[in-house]
């Protein structure tokens, strides 16, 4: 299977800033690949780079094998994308924006239009002025969903939907997974990327820190270890790939690298133990680790 | 009241600390302006024989239409300053203060500003109040530094009284213009309304004026630009008009901070109503969009610029009553030209209304700059439309409307003027003559294009140039101006008709330079980043 969004050394330098520095990933056909990153960090121009309205300043980015900024026209009949902060004309219609886009990307199914709009509930009769934020996002995702595109690019896409729609919303995404479109997804809300993504790449201050499968990124994270005994455990913290260790009574607290599992649960297990709980890396723990230090980074 | 006008204060400080250069600008600008004229025409009619010579060439209606009324008895170096610069300068005076209005009131609105500071303890009328005591300020600084500026000159008629009543005439029109901006804040629910409806009442005020002061003067009296003139400053130095415009001023501020206490927060008077839920035909194309977006606009302009050339029209009938009692300008100038006063002063208004057309067509034009700093281009640019076909349908319907506009205005005076005058000039002749300027105003929709596609932060270059040329083809017949400084305007030479020859010439070449820029323009913008 190809690639459809291949990004090489790409670098977006603003004057002297550099919002994008060398970023290098791919979202392979098929997939569902989750962009995700700190506030500030270049998911949106990385995704403005793509759809060639912004131009790199150094490296290659391409989709469906074809140069983002020199074939732009080629590319966009068959994506599709939806922004995070949706702006529309205020004095057009809901129903009217729907339309224009469907025209203007060239396929145009009237039945799909009438479903989808029952489907996330949205009056195409309000002009856009009077819309709430998240119903301004269902228009720009209503747009999306009625177009058959290969790639379907979302930048935050439920940052102003309710649990329900973003539940429908995700549901839709899984629908396209298995027609087998390719779908590149910022988001910040993680229970949805680690719900949703094959694959994720973080992104900070313009790099690319880390990309994988969530089981291959949980495996650069730590477990969660709870232990109780009536013993001491003498010399736990000293254990290879034991960190944190919290003790209250006879309860203790600590981390564990996820490749020193194995050593670690072999020098408790010397002890009598009560209780024993792991819990795994949860997509936020790996967040929180590399978010971290990433502050006063912004606007 | 003191509760809705609570924390004014630290608003009215931000307000100034947002705005100071801008403002500093206008009022150092407008005071130049202004303070350099005494000067130059001292130099240039330093006797009074000659002073009165330009009294008598004043002396006509093209000219009153134009400047409004003068002290032409006592045509000394001051009373000519008032009369030939300041109905002009009040009326740049009022578009500061509209543009200052509502960049403080609906635009912070309309972007979500006003809502942020309305949910901290700050008075309902407080972001309203700081506005109007900011532009009092701006005004007020102007008035003072006119007035400073005139009295300081070696010149012996510029008593002090006189000039603090230029100044005081100055800052009274803007308070009246701002006034009336704030009041279209309240009711337009867009800043591009606002300011548009703004503009129109004051175009409106001054051709009442032109007409009033040529047949009616009732109709004067009831236009605040018509008070501007009737001070007669440095001759008869009336207070009364200033009273007026204080007046007018503080009613329509009653009713603007009411409909404001009232109204919504991001509405404006009337509700929104459910629209189409599917697009009409016409809108499903990126023209479609772009003149869909400006539709409005489009009619309002039409309408205003037929009116405006029916206004002039209604006044050419009196224009021939008048060269009857004046025997004197009728031998000069018929004999002189070979044309009658009627067709020169034609072709001065004609002039006039095509630099006026050329508004619309250069909003028109910026307007694609507009949505791309509202962030409205993103979502367009993201389906398979390329950059060139959508600059391509904003130069459209930039040229539909230049193209409307001036010909309305053409057909406006030739319909009024058919009916007042004797011998009517024919349609073709008259609205020729309009559209003689259609290529020239192009050139301007060209300049706007390259420079959206080159760097848009410099869109306002283009009104620069607007009204440089306004300026310099309005002054150059008073001043004896280098040929040069008329000729960097594209107004600057094109044959008036009917007094001039028609050129092919002038045709073809700023047809093709406004296409040479347009096309600049696009190769530029398709090779840019689009920010939002
Ligand atoms: N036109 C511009 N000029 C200068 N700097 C810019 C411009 N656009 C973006 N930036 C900067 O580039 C950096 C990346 O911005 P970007 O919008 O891509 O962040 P993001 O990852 O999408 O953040 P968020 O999660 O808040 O949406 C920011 O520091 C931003 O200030
Ligand atoms: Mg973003």
């Amino acid at each position: 299977m190809g690639n459809v969004i291949q990004i090489e050394n790409l670098t977006k330098s603003f004057g002297d800033f550099k919002a994008l520095d060398q970023v290098n990933f791919e979202v392979k056909e098929g997939e569902v690949f989750g962009f995700i990153g700190p506030n500030g960090a270049g998911k949106s121009t990385t995704i403005r780079v793509l759809l060639g309205i912004l131009k790199g300043t150094e490296g290659k980015a391409t989709i469906f094998g074809k140069d983002v900024w020199e074939d732009a026209m080629e590319i966009h009949k068959r994506i599709a994308y939806v922004p995070g902060d949706v702006n529309l004309w205020p004095n057009l219609t809901g129903g009217e924006v729907i339309d224009l886009f469907a025209k203007l990307r060239g396929d145009y199914k009237k039945a799909d239009r009438e479903a989808l709009l029952e489907r996330y509930k949205l009056d195409p009769t309000k002009k856009c002025r009077t819309y709430s934020k998240g119903n301004r996002q269902k228009v720009a995702l209503v747009s999306a969903l009625l177009s058959d595109a290969d790639l379907y690019i979302f930048d935050e896409p439920t940052s102003g939907l309710d649990p329900l729609m973003e539940n429908i919303f995700q549901e839709d995404v899984d629908r396209l997974r298995k027609e087998g479109k390719s779908v590149l997804l910022s988001s910040h809300i993680l229970s949805e990327v680690e719900k949703l993504c094959d694959r994720v790449g973080i992104i900070r201050e313009g790099t690319i820190i880390e990309k994988g499968s969530l089981e291959e990124l949980r495996h650069l994270t730590r477990h969660h270890v709870i232990v109780e005994s009536n013993e001491t455990l003498n010399g736990l913290e000293s254990v290879d790939g034991v960190h944190d260790v919290q003790q209250d009574q006879n309860k203790y607290t600590f981390q564990v690298d996820t490749e020193k599992m194995d050593a670690v649960i072999k020098f408790v297990s010397r002890y009598s133990i009560m209780k024993l709980e792991s819990a795994p890396p949860t997509l936020e723990d790996l967040f929180m680790r590399h978010y971290e230090g990433a502050g006063g980074e912004g606007e | 009241m003191s509760e809705l006008l609570q924390k004014s204060n630290q608003l009215l400080r931000l307000t100034t600390r947002r705005d100071r250069i801008r403002a500093l600008i206008w009022v150092l600008s407008l005071t130049f302006i202004t303070v350099i004229i005494p000067g130059t025409f001292n130099s240039l009619y330093s006797e009074q024989a000659e002073r009165d010579a330009m009294a008598e060439t004043m002396d006509n209606p093209a000219m009153v239409a134009m400047v409004g009324e003068g002290d032409l008895e006592n045509y000394t170096i001051g009373a000519m300053t008032a009369h030939q610069m300041i109905l002009l300068t009040a009326v740049f005076v009022g578009i500061m203060s509209i543009l200052f209005v509502v960049r403080h009131t609906r635009t912070d609105e309309e972007e979500g500003r006003i809502e942020l500071i309305r949910a901290l303890p700050v008075g309902k009328l407080a972001p309203i109040h700081a506005t109007t005591i900011y532009v009092i300020g701006v005004n007020v600084l102007l008035a003072v530094l006119v007035a400073l500026g005139l009295w300081i000159q070696p010149i012996d008629d510029l008593t002090l009284e006189g000039s603090l009543l230029y100044g005081a005439t100055l800052g009274g029109t803007g308070l009246c213009f701002m006034a009336i901006a704030a009041l279209f804040s309240q009711m337009s629910e867009s800043s591009r309304g606002a300011i548009g409806w703004s503009i129109g009442v004051l175009l409106f005020f001054y051709v009442l004026r032109a007409v009033g002061d040529i047949g009616n003067e009732f109709l004067s009296l009831t236009s605040p630009l018509g008070w501007v003139n009737r001070t007669f400053i440095y001759t008869e130095n009336n207070w009364w008009p200033i009273l007026l415009m204080v007046a007018f001023t503080l009613i329509v501020l009653l009713v603007t901070y009411q409909l404001n206490a009232k109204r919504d927060l991001e509405a404006g008077l009337f509700p929104s109503k459910p629209g189409k839920a599917h697009a009409p035909k016409s809108l499903l194309s990126p023209f479609g969009l772009a003149f869909r977006l400006q539709r409005t606009a489009f009619i309002s302009w039409a309408i205003g610029m037929l009116f405006l050339g029916i206004s002039y029209g209604s006044v050419l009938g009196d224009l021939e009553s008048f060269f009857q009692g004046n025997e004197f300008l009728t031998e000069m100038l018929v004999q002189g030209e070979g044309y009658s006063m009627t067709e020169q002063f034609i072709s001065i208004i004609i002039t006039v209304m095509a630099m006026i057309a050329v508004a619309p067509a250069i909003l028109a034009m910026n307007r694609l700059y507009g949505e791309e700093k509202k962030s409205r281009l993103e979502l367009l640019f993201s389906k398979p439309v390329s950059r060139k076909v959508v600059m391509g349908s904003y130069l459209g319907v930039a040229f539909i409307n230049a193209f409307v506009s001036v010909f309305l205005a053409g057909v406006g005076l030739w319909a009024a003027g058919s009916m007042v005058m004797e011998e009517p000039i024919s349609f073709g002749a008259m609205v020729g003559a309009s559209l003689n300027y259609l290529p020239a105003m192009l050139v301007f929709v060209g300049v706007a294009a390259l420079l959206i596609g080159f760097k848009p932060k410099l869109t306002s270059l283009t009104w620069a140039y607007l009204v440089y040329s306004f300026i310099v083809v309005y002054m150059g017949n008073l001043f004896q101006l280098d040929d040069w400084i008329q000729q960097i305007s594209p107004f600057g030479h094109v044959p008036q008709l009917p007094v001039d020859d028609f050129e092919w010439m002038t045709v073809v070449i700023f047809s093709l330079v406004a296409v040479v820029l347009a096309i600049l323009g696009m190769m530029l913008y398709s090779k840019r980043d689009i920010h939002g």
